[in-house]
């Protein structure tokens, strides 16, 4: 399914962190990533010891409760070759947060920067680290893609799940019109800043609704958690699936935000 | 919590929630932003090199930054040469008292005013009016604002929130009496009313204040950029001209303007070059047909010096052309009086804490989703919103957040420093939640999330967290 870089060696060691939106709310989307790493010619390890990456406390403000959760997410990746996170949002904090946040702690800098180095998004990690070919999966319908601001402007990613996206059989990519505009959700600013979220997400679902698409896809959990639960409320029955579901063939089930009875 | 954080709290929030509500600036604001956007976006698609004349207008704001005294100086001596006068104000009242002091000095009935946001963040209007003059703003945006009473909503388009509609009526409403009975609603036509009761004003005032885009060290002069020429006709017409400014808008040379013009008008509207760019180096001198009798410059600190050397520092570079307010998501949904002060959008919740303090502005650097477009999209490349997560490990050091809010923060973070512990206490919300909601695959109302579910519904969860499903199986097997 997916041919093996030649410069990696086999077999490949990828510790996977779940993240926790993900872990809680949407266990389909890590099955979903193992299952993508697996065939790609992975080891998969899915480490005990994690929750979060602590990107609610860092945009708090409280940097001594980050520290401290992301010293656990250091310890428990020690020894994997690859990180992988199916989330540009908590790749980018164990990627670039972190490595700011022990900048002047001699004993965690050098841990910080290597786990960084080898922590990537699920897609950048499918397209830049394994040579991908994607076959036999299908989603039939039209769908439109969601980038998330994280995995966008911190870690460039935006053609790697349109690249992946184009190996799906009977999938039309429509693409919606600011695409690359923020949904609203911003993690706690959508519980604390709740009307000004609304809105925002309003107006992404209004662009959403223009295209011709029945299905939104998106990279982060958080993004399509506010995307579809808007979507929900003004009753539109548009699917919402992130893109390892897709990617993994795994749509049969409920789309998020759907009951047991609606597919 | 102290008892005006709390209070300032509940206004920003309920100005955000008016703003939300407000149908005319919701229109007002739909209709704005998607030009700014694209014409910004056409404009940088057509020059290649504008990353690269990015980097060199932040190299310039920094090295002016790192030798601001000596280039304050230098500006200062040239000003006197050619000259005018240069006029050191601390803070706000120094500023405003030293601009009604030259005012009064002029026997000065009627100032007219080019658009200054330093203006604007002094407050000087009022202190003039208090005086017995008469101010009148002449950039078009500022006129409306003025007319209908309020501040600039937006830094470079101070009345974006106001529809065709509204301006009309306030047009009818204070035109009228000057003879103006006719109600005029296209755009053209309350374009040539405003400019003709203006020029009356123009040629009737005694002084001109104007702000500076930049002010060139190596001539003394200080440049403005405007689309409508009202700038030059404050600058020009009265016996006296004020400048206002910053003190962080000194720049070394005519080369650096050069590269800094070329990202300024980009950045903002979208024109490669906007309608006037004047440089104006002193009153007139002997041999000249026109000018100003007089010239002055105040230099405002009002706060910017103690940001030099910090970590703030590069806040300093803002050439205040708007692009992060435009490309915003929060500025777009509630404008900018929302944010209490003169400045707005992500430059403005950076800025205002800095120069008056958190008490006035907790709300800012929070209401915001660090989605980061602002940084990508900004001039002189400040990272407007690493500057706003710093605010938040301020507000957190300094215990300025809610008792509440802190408790339930450690709680969380106390647990997720213990996974196993974490898996275990989620199970039974999550089990809940998911009973609860599986049938139709979300909840409409969950009371422990604030108003998440006023505006959407909340997806449910697993009914079993991956890592137990995962270990589980694990285990089994």
């Amino acid at each position: 399914m997916i041919k093996i870089d030649k410069e990696i060696k086999s077999p490949i060691n990828v510790g996977l962190f779940v993240t926790c939106l993900a872990d809680l709310m949407r266990p389909q989307v890590a099955f979903a990533a193992v299952t993508l790493l697996e065939s790609g010619g992975c080891t998969v390890r899915v480490p005990r010891e994690q929750s979060c990456c602590g990107q609610p406390a860092l945009n708090s403000g409280d940097r001594a409760s980050t520290t401290e959760i992301a010293k656990n997410v250091i310890r428990a990746f020690a020894e994997d070759d690859y990180v992988v996170a199916p989330s540009g949002s908590c790749a980018d904090t164990l990627i670039n947060k972190y490595s700011t946040l022990f900048r002047h702690d001699a004993q965690w800098a050098g841990r910080a920067q290597s786990l960084a180095d080898k922590t990537f998004e699920l897609t950048s990690f499918l397209t830049e680290k394994l040579d991908f070919n994607l076959e036999g999966v299908s989603y039939p319908g039209v769908c439109t893609y969601h980038d998330s601001c994280s995995g966008l402007r911190e870690l460039g990613i935006q053609k790697q799940p349109r690249k992946l996206l184009a190996g799906v059989k009977g999938m039309a990519l429509s693409e919606l019109e600011d695409s690359s505009v923020c949904c609203g959700f911003g993690g706690l600013f959508s519980v604390k800043y709740p009307d000004i979220s609304g809105r925002i997400v309003s107006d992404k679902c209004a662009q959403i609704t223009q295209t011709d698409a029945d299905t939104v896809i998106g990279g982060d959990l958080g993004c399509l958690l506010n995307i579809a639960g808007r979507l929900r409320r003004e009753g539109k029955r548009l699917k919402v699936f992130h893109i390892a579901e897709v990617l993994a063939g795994m749509t049969d089930g409920p789309a998020i935000g759907e009951g047991e009875g609606e597919t | 919590m102290s008892a005006s954080t709390s209070s300032q709290r509940v206004e920003f929030q309920e100005r955000a929630r008016q703003a939300l509500s407000d149908v005319s600036l919701q229109r007002a604001m739909a209709k704005a932003r998607g030009g700014f956007v694209d014409h910004r976006r056409d404009a940088v698609d057509a020059l290649p090199e504008f990353d690269a004349i990015r980097d060199a207008a932040r190299d310039i704001k920094d090295h002016v930054l790192a030798n601001l005294d000596g280039y304050l100086e230098l500006y200062e001596q040239k000003v006197i040469e050619n000259g005018g006068q240069v006029h050191w104000a601390r803070d706000a009242d120094e500023a405003c008292r030293i601009v009604a002091k030259i005012c009064k000095d002029a026997e000065a009935k009627t100032v007219t005013k080019g658009k200054s946001m330093v203006s604007e963040e002094i407050h000087l209007n009022p202190v003039l009016e208090a005086a017995g003059m008469t101010v009148v703003e002449t950039d078009l945006g500022e006129y409306i604002v003025q007319l209908a009473g309020e501040t600039p909503s937006h830094i470079i388009a101070p009345a974006v929130h106001k529809t065709r509609e509204q301006i009309t009526d306030l047009f009818h409403e204070h035109h009228s009496p000057l003879g103006y009975t006719d109600r005029v609603t296209q755009r053209e036509a309350l374009v040539n009313e405003a400019r003709s009761v203006l020029r009356e004003r123009f040629v009737a005032a005694d002084v001109g204040i104007t702000g500076a885009n930049f002010l060139v060290a190596e001539t003394g002069a200080n440049v403005i950029v405007t689309n409508e020429g009202n700038g030059d006709l404050t600058s020009c017409l009265p016996r006296v001209h004020i400048v206002t400014a910053g003190i962080e808008k000194v720049i070394p040379s005519l080369d650096d303007l050069s590269v800094l013009l070329r990202v300024l008008a980009r950045s903002a509207t979208g024109q490669e070059f906007s309608a006037y760019t004047s440089l104006y180096s002193g009153p007139r001198r002997t041999d000249e047909m026109e000018g100003p009798e007089a010239y002055h410059v105040v230099l405002l600190d009002n706060g910017r010096s103690r940001l030099l050397g910090g970590q703030y520092q590069p806040m300093l570079r803002c050439i205040r052309c708007g692009a992060c307010l435009n490309h915003c998501p929060v500025y777009g949904a509630i404008g900018g009086h929302a944010y209490g002060w003169v400045y707005s959008g992500p430059m403005g919740s950076v800025l205002t804490p800095l120069l008056n303090g958190f008490d006035q502005a907790m709300d800012l650097p929070n209401a915001c989703t660090l989605n980061g477009r602002c940084k990508e999209v900004c001039p002189v490349r400040i990272p407007l919103s690493d500057l706003l997560l710093k605010h938040r490990l301020e507000q957190h050091d300094r215990r300025l957040n809610t008792n509440f809010g802190r408790f339930l923060l450690s709680a969380w973070a106390w647990l997720a420093r213990r996974p196993r512990l974490y898996q275990g206490v989620m199970a039974l919300p999550l089990w809940l939640m998911h009973r609860l909601g599986k049938r139709r695959g979300v909840l409409s109302r969950l009371p422990g999330l604030g108003g998440w579910t006023d505006s959407r519904d909340f997806p449910i969860p697993a009914r079993r967290s991956f890592l137990r499903q995962w270990h589980t199986h694990k285990a089994r097997s």
